[in-house]
């Protein structure tokens, strides 16, 4: 084989192993990504059916209760502060779960027009609001989330 | 008083740091002995005034200054002295400083250990790492510094209750040093650019350094897959998080230098690729640390709520990443032509390694970057899956693991087919077999559960078959001479590829046959899981130095009869009111039993509770895989001849690099650690 021939057959080799790599990325990237929304586009139906995806907000007050039929599932509201949302999810909640706080949950609407979560992301910070929860309350008009103004001041340092 | 020698220290050591970059490199470019000779005296200084710097940190964290913020934000009086210390590098500020003075160490480290090394070459090695030390040394001035005071408050707001555990004194300390010594092969990489010259001697100063900070990287990651593993209390190992991500990036690029370097020195191919490699690996380093400790990652709006910081990343990685690839750009046809090499060779199967090992790469940087640059340009939120990484893994690196069964035995420079394929058909056998008794063992396995198996045993049957024909081809008559023919870096080698076959096997076990069960359970009551009886006994108080907790108590019968007893805890702490769950944990080499506890489900004494049963067939292989991996890399770097190739190359003097003896024409198939 020519010199100049195995040049080109080893950059064609190339160039396809490439065009494999990227289509590989390309098509799991797409199957994979997992779109954010809030509670008032849920509530204005702009969500896909049956498809997953995040939802963002604070955990309304006083809307955290357990399914009667099987004590595993939570049931609670996420609100942005316009609109809520029903949540379900069966499991064990993440140590940093609580009424009025921050969450982002993973999952799908179901035939009820319920949030069936089958995630709820846990962060690793109390003082930490999770950028999607932040984001929905400022949509909905209530800028609340930036994570410096949400995190607590050291006791007494007076600021 | 102490915060203040810090601060003068911090300031002391820019000051130096600024002379580290000046002088020597000038001096190097001019051939002014004088100044060359400035290096390393001046890394030595510099790396001591970061270390008084961190000592007095580390000072007033464990004398409770509460005056500094940096104490009072992330300590508490009632915090255990260990964690007081491992808080010093667990706020944004102190990773800093621990950044900075791992980066002071390298330094220091190159400069006492290469005195075989011409001159001119350390002197620009160390110059080149000032300068990454000077940007560092700048941002923590300031815009983090960690010395920053504030009215006393009467107690800290105490350290993130999560960041309380044995493992995380450790893991930011060793991935740290991952991180940052790979600046080392950034340096020579750019060191070599410069002086415009990079043969076999280059590779073989530069390749220690790298497979030392690959081996602290790989133990850093571990630990974090392991402290996240019974620490986050749900069992998980491996998250695909962007901030897990961002330390796999530059580990995998520094596994494709490795072995890019291996070629460099032994064949004198793939300069400019080596030297590429290093710059993007150190790159990724410094991405990796930013993205985590920036706030880029939790949230995009972290740039807005503090403009300079980001501001101030990206100039420092413009600067660092930029500048190396412009002089790249410019320099890179200065380093000389590669040797050549027929299509069937070693160098050909590590070339194929390493486009596979980059194009990994690419795509976790892809996985974990989209998202952040859709919503930086406002096009929404999106996050990426865990499936998207596992999609592109496999189909990735199943061929990479093929190719590390087959490179090892395949001859450099013009390799023969039959002697490799008769080992390869053997091993493939033993693959085959292997699987089929695991399958057997287990019950049954998925399509994916048996390709994982195959490749595990694959790469260990080669790494077995490779080693036993090299002992049988030894030339010494008895077993222990033989044994002793083996190079470090061989073993080391060999020790490192079985560490990789491992983790595949362990990886694919507990994917496919681990087992959990979530109840509701009384006290009394119990579940059935993987034939075990998982029962709760009762519950207890305790009281902690900083935290209050519940203890549940639970027996676990195993099929044999033989009964366990677990304690699966709640814990309050006290200053932040945060809730931390403390999963329970039965350990062995074969299985871990791992039980958490969740919420109470009713609010009288004798109220049931949620609880999440667990079963992890060989889980602890995982990390002790990488264990073997770290130390393969460390017995490569014992290698004698790092120790005796350059004490040969300083006799012929001159002011660069001297040529090693070239390589000979064609050596013996396996000469050599790839």
């Amino acid at each position: 084989m020519k010199p100049r021939t195995r040049r080109f057959l080893w950059i064609a080799a190339g160039a396809g192993a490439l065009a494999a790599a990227v289509a590989l990325m390309l098509f799991a990237l797409r199957d994979n990504l997992v779109f954010f929304y809030t509670p008032t586009q849920i509530a204005a139906d702009e969500v896909p059916r049956n498809k997953t995806f995040r939802l963002g907000g604070l955990v309304e007050k006083g809307s955290v209760g357990r399914d009667p039929q099987d004590n595993l599932v939570v049931i609670f509201r996420v609100t942005d502060l316009a609109k809520t949302i029903p949540v379900r999810f069966r499991g064990t909640l993440p140590d940093l779960f609580a009424e009025g706080r921050g969450i982002v949950a993973q999952g799908k609407i179901d035939s009820e027009g319920r949030f069936n979560a089958n995630e709820v992301l846990a962060k690793h910070d109390e003082a930490y609001m999770p950028p999607e929860a932040a984001e929905a309350l400022k949509r909905a008009g209530h800028p609340v989330g930036a994570p410096e103004q949400f995190r607590k001041p050291p006791p007494g340092t007076g600021k | 008083m102490i915060p203040e020698i810090g601060q003068f220290a911090l300031a002391l050591a820019l000051m130096i740091a600024v002379a580290q970059v000046a002088l020597p490199l000038w001096g190097a470019q001019r051939g002014d002995a004088a100044l060359i000779a400035f290096a390393r005296p001046a890394a030595a200084a510099h790396f001591a005034c970061v270390a008084i710097a961190f000592a007095a940190l580390m000072a007033s964290f464990v004398g409770n200054d509460f005056s500094v913020i940096n104490v009072a934000s992330n300590s508490n009086s009632k915090l255990p002295l260990a964690y007081r210390i491992a808080a010093t590098w667990g706020s944004h500020e102190g990773s800093l400083l621990l950044w900075t003075l791992m980066l002071a160490g390298w330094t220091c480290a190159v400069a006492v250990l290469s005195g075989r090394l011409p001159a001119a070459v350390t002197a620009r090695v160390i110059g080149v790492l000032g300068i990454v030390s000077v940007g560092f040394l700048l941002f923590m001035l300031f815009t983090s510094n960690p010395f920053d005071r504030t009215l006393p408050p009467l107690d800290g707001r105490d350290l993130n209750p999560l960041l309380q555990d044995p493992g995380m004194v450790a893991h930011p300390p060793l991935l740290y040093m991952g991180y940052v010594g790979f600046s080392v092969a950034f340096a020579f990489a750019v060191a070599a650019l410069i002086d415009g010259r990079l043969d076999p001697a280059w590779a073989r100063f530069a390749r220690p350094w790298t497979v030392a900070a690959w081996a602290f990287l790989s133990v850093g990651i571990a630990l974090g897959s392991f402290w996240a593993y019974y620490e986050l209390g749900w069992g998980g190992w491996w998250f695909w998080d962007p901030v897990e991500n961002a330390s796999l990036m530059p580990w995998l690029a520094g596994t494709a230098l490795i072995h890019s370097l291996a070629v460099t020195e032994k064949r004198r191919v793939f300069k400019s690729w080596t030297v590429v490699l290093a710059i993007v690996t150190f790159s990724l380093s410094l991405l990796g640390t930013f993205l985590v400790r920036s706030g880029v990652l939790t949230s995009v709006h972290a740039f807005a709520t503090d403009p300079t910081r980001g501001v101030f990343i990206l100039a420092l990685l413009m600067v660092v990443s930029g500048g190396a690839f412009a002089l790249y750009a410019w320099r890179a046809n200065s380093l000389g032509p590669g040797g050549t090499f027929s299509s069937w060779s070693r160098e050909t199967l590590l070339l194929a390694n390493n486009v596979l090992l980059v194009t990994v790469t690419a795509a976790v940087i892809i996985g974990t970057l989209y998202p952040l640059a859709i919503d930086a340009l406002g096009l929404g939120k999106i996050s990426v899956g865990p499936p998207y990484f596992e999609t592109v893994f496999l189909p990735l690196l199943a061929p990479a693991i093929l190719l590390m069964g087959l490179a090892p035995v395949v001859a450099w420079k013009q390799a023969e087919g039959r002697p490799v394929a008769r080992q390869a058909i053997i091993a493939a056998a033993a693959a085959a077999v292997l699987t089929a008794a695991t399958l057997l063992a287990a019950g049954g396995g998925s399509v994916l559960t048996t390709v994982g198996l195959l490749l595990g045993w694959w790469a260990v049957s080669a790494v077995v078959a490779g080693v036993v024909t090299r002992l049988a081809r030894a030339a010494a008559p008895d077993f222990a001479g033989r044994l002793r023919s083996l190079s470090a870096s061989y073993c080391g080698m060999q020790l490192a590829h079985l560490g990789i076959a491992v983790l595949v096997l362990a990886v694919t076990m507990v994917k496919s046959y681990s087992t959990e069960l979530d109840m509701e359970i009384r006290p009394g009551q119990s579940g059935t899981l993987s034939g075990r009886t998982f029962a709760l006994e009762g519950f207890s108080e305790k009281t902690g130095p900083n935290y209050s907790a519940i203890v549940a108590h639970f027996a676990v019968t195993e099929a044999n009869g033989r009964v366990r007893s677990l304690q699966a805890e709640k814990r309050r702490y006290f200053a932040s009111e945060q809730t931390m769950t403390e999963a329970a944990i039965d350990r062995s080499l074969t299985r871990d039993l791992y039980i958490s506890l969740g919420d109470p489900l009713g609010t009288d004494a004798g109220a049931a509770w949620s609880v999440r049963f667990q079963v992890k067939p060989f889980i602890n292989w995982i990390w002790l895989a990488v264990l073997m991996m770290a130390a393969g890399g460390v017995l490569a770097v014992s290698d004698r001849r790092y120790r005796i190739a350059p004490r040969a190359a300083r006799t012929s003097g001159g002011p660069s690099l001297s040529p090693a003896p070239s390589p000979p024409a064609a050596l013996p198939a396996g000469e050599g650690a790839a």
